[in-house]
């Protein structure tokens, strides 16, 4: 369709979008009140996420239930640094976090050690995730376990690690989680408003490079790859592909984005705790997409966005109300919107829409009435006997 | 010896809560390849049934015979939740056979429209409109045949309806008596027992709880039940047939879509069993069913899917590890155990961690089987 548009209208096009999404992402701390960018942000980091759940479950079909764990592992990853950098900062509790005092905790559990240093802390929020999303899916993907076992062992683990983290006092401060908020970096406090307005930024700039990256990935060969996965799988293998490889490498993907997420979440929401890996939150996520629209990246975005929108609005009015609806969505989304709101735009759904409330009349597609005119007798199909 | 034997005992009493809420599980998953999310607020019903019928039964009317309330709660809490499984069916799930992830996000759905309709509804109003329900239901099969022939069907339904709409509302003005009853509240609710459950009985050495023994029966019987229900009688073959191949028994006359409403009705009523020995112990609340739902889909799934022994197989199995690893029990064993290993055992020693332990171990055997404990027999195409 482009093709007819002169040239300037088409760089026009293209450049646009994202000229309006950096005057919104620069004018929004300054539009918004302080609880509102909050909020903004924290979605906009539920959107990486979802773009994670998109490219598994839109693209590759495989519905993991389990998403809670890479969030909250990228979360418990930035939250461990910050938590370090306070103590060692303050030097108050012996070089240690706080909590562990509560427990005779005198010495720092080994694991938190590499937390020191802020590189790899950066690089443990996507990479830990990715690789146990990557051992798990493996061992899940080897054994061509599909389908909805994969959506009930990912649940399974889901809990093996929600209790787990919950059950550890000694260890990770238990049901009690990690706080960042009152914790410094830079000299700043996390929790400010400064810092906070600093994160919004990184946040944004997060979403678009994951939203780029899984452009890329969704655009190739492998993008076709992963569709092929999810419309015949059997198919696929027949034609020589290796489907574990493939389905093991994109659940990585969609697990370190889910890390990344994690980590900017905790940072705005202040606190990190085992709730990240509750079962409902991890299923919350595939509605995201489902109402955006599966298998479109933008529309998991969105769909992340609208969602926890609507959600902080209505439960702020009426909060019995918001599971009625939450619950009324994802039934809805089910039976009747199985594209989602992106997908049903994409199929011209608006236009069909219109079309019935001004009572177009419905194209008849009997050939034999194409044939021989509307007169003629025709083969009464079984519908047609009333 | 005491050890061994109060080890099993608790193991199969874990076991048997554990069955009694995977059979309604291994029916509707096993045989019809829904995947019910919902089956934990099911469960859910009954166990606020069980609650209702407790205080309908501490009327002044009904006092005397209050030790019998339970068998009464499992007949309603069958009844309750088979029929809550016969509306979702007939509503959504029918729109979504053969797309086992479109009915796991649906009926995850209803699970927290159901959450909150506990949290928000006087229980006293749903119960009359259970009884609405029930009665609207039952109508066009209760009324006998000299009535039915006499009038048009369209006036019939419609009055049917209505008179299950006064009962309805009959029910719930009645129950708003109970001052219990009346109100929503988001707050657990506990059951009492009936005086002779309470307590336990000597055997040897071991003192066992009678509610404990009263479950283990309960699951005994229900499994005897369906077990004969699926391979004796008439409408288990037909729903046996339909698993098999729903285009062949169509064409032999079997109504495929009553089997359908049939089982998932039986395996939601299933669901209220269960949850009458849920309430035996502990309070209820809107959350309980969440408790149970993934223990059950990871019964149903190392048993093997569609296999009823497997499911039976498998809650055993799984309530015995429960036991031995939560309760340490290899340290009570082997006392002058490795250090090393005694640290392991400890560190395991909790209920949330025996449950981290016995998942890893269920996803690792997995590994080993994928098709479960007993897998089915023949060559399958792959689903």
């Amino acid at each position: 369709m482009d093709s007819h548009k002169p040239e300037g209208i088409r760089l026009l096009g293209r450049v646009l979008p994202w000229l309006l999404i950096v005057v919104l992402a620069i004018a929004a701390p300054y539009a918004l009140p302080s609880f509102r960018l909050n909020l903004l942000g924290r979605f906009l980091s539920l959107g990486v996420v979802a773009l994670g759940v998109d490219l598994i479950w839109g693209f590759t079909g495989l519905l993991s239930l389990g998403q809670g764990i890479f969030f909250a592992l990228g979360g418990y990853g930035a939250a461990m640094h910050l938590q370090l950098t306070c103590a060692t900062c303050s030097r108050s509790a012996g070089g240690i976090p706080e909590f562990f005092g509560l427990y005779g905790v005198k010495q720092l559990p080994f694991f938190w050690w590499p937390f020191h240093s802020p590189w790899f802390t950066l690089v443990a929020i996507w990479f830990i995730p990715g690789l146990v999303a990557g051992l798990l899916g493996y061992l899940v993907f080897r054994n061509r376990i599909r389908g909805v076992y994969f959506s009930i062992l990912t649940q399974a683990a889901l809990l093996v690690f929600y209790n787990f983290f919950n059950g550890q006092q000694k260890l990770i401060n238990g049901t009690n989680g990690l706080k960042t908020d009152v914790t410094r970096l830079f000299g700043q406090m996390v929790g400010s408003d400064i810092m906070q307005r600093n994160f919004f930024w990184l946040t944004v700039l997060c979403v678009v490079v994951a939203w780029w990256i899984c452009r890329n990935l969704v655009r190739g060969r492998f993008g076709d790859a992963l569709v092929a996965i999810r419309d015949d799988e059997a198919r696929l293998r027949f034609t020589g592909f290796n489907p574990t490889a493939l389905k093991t490498i994109v659940f990585a993907v969609a697990g370190a984005l889910a890390g990344v997420g994690g980590a900017l979440y905790t940072v705005q929401s202040g606190i990190v705790s085992p709730q990240f890996m509750s079962v409902p939150f991890s299923i919350e996520m595939v509605i995201w997409v489902a109402v955006g629209g599966r298998a479109t990246l933008l529309g998991a975005i969105f769909g992340a966005l609208g969602i926890n929108y609507a959600k902080s609005l209505v439960s702020e009015a009426l909060p019995y109300l918001w599971l009625f609806i939450q619950g009324g969505l994802f039934i809805v989304v089910v039976t009747a919107l199985p594209d989602g709101l992106v997908g049903w735009w994409k199929k011209g759904g608006v236009p069909r829409l219109l079309a019935r409330f001004r009572g177009a009349p419905r194209l008849a597609t009997y050939p034999a009435l194409e044939l021989e005119g509307p007169d003629k007798p025709r083969i009464t199909l079984k519908g047609d006997q009333q | 010896m005491t050890l061994l034997f109060e080890s099993l005992f608790n193991g199969v009493a874990i076991g048997s809560v554990l069955l009694m809420a995977a059979l309604g599980l291994a029916v509707v998953f096993g045989l019809m390849g829904v995947i019910n999310l919902a089956h934990g607020e099911l469960i859910m019903l009954g166990a606020y049934t069980t609650y209702v019928v407790q205080n309908i039964f501490k009327l002044e009317a009904l006092k005397p015979c209050f030790g019998a309330y339970i068998f009464v709660a499992v007949l309603v809490a069958f009844m309750v939740s088979a029929i809550a499984g016969l509306v979702l069916e007939r509503s959504v799930i029918r729109r979504l056979y053969g797309r086992p992830l479109a009915t796991l996000l649906a009926t995850w759905g209803v699970s927290l429209i159901l959450q909150q309709f506990v949290r928000t509804t006087p229980m006293a109003y749903a119960s009359g409109l259970w009884m609405t329900l029930l009665l609207g239901l039952l109508m066009p099969v209760l009324l006998p045949q000299r009535i039915r022939a006499r009038f048009r069907a369209l006036h019939l339904r419609v009055a049917g309806w209505a008179l299950a709409l006064a009962g309805g509302i009959g029910t719930a003005a009645w129950l708003s008596g109970i001052s219990r009853l009346s109100r929503a509240s988001a707050r657990n609710v506990d059951v009492t027992a009936p005086k002779w459950m309470r307590g336990g009985i000597e055997l040897g050495s071991l003192n066992v709880p009678v509610p404990r023994l009263f479950i283990i029966c309960l699951t005994v019987v229900a499994v005897i039940a369906i077990y004969w229900f699926l391979n004796r009688s008439v409408w288990g073959i037909r729903i046996r047939a339909v698993t098999q191949n729903r285009e062949i028994s169509d064409c032999l006359g079997i109504p495929t879509q009553t089997v359908d409403a049939l089982t998932f009705g039986i395996g939601s009523g299933l669901a209220g069993v269960a949850g009458v020995a849920v309430s035996l112990l502990g309070s209820v609340g809107p959350n309980v069913g969440g408790d149970y739902i993934v223990g059950s889909f990871m019964v149903v799934v190392l048993g093997g899917v569609g296999k009823l022994v497997g499911t039976v197989v498998a809650s055993f199995g799984i309530g015995l590890l429960t036991d031995v690893i939560g309760a340490g029990r290899l340290l009570e064993v082997w006392p002058s155990m490795p250090p090393t290993c005694a640290a392991v055992v400890e560190f395991f020693a909790t209920t949330s961690m025996a449950k981290v332990l016995i998942f890893a171990l269920i996803v690792a055997f997995l590994q080993l089987r994928p098709a479960g404990l007993f897998p089915r027999k023949g060559r399958m195409v792959e689903a």
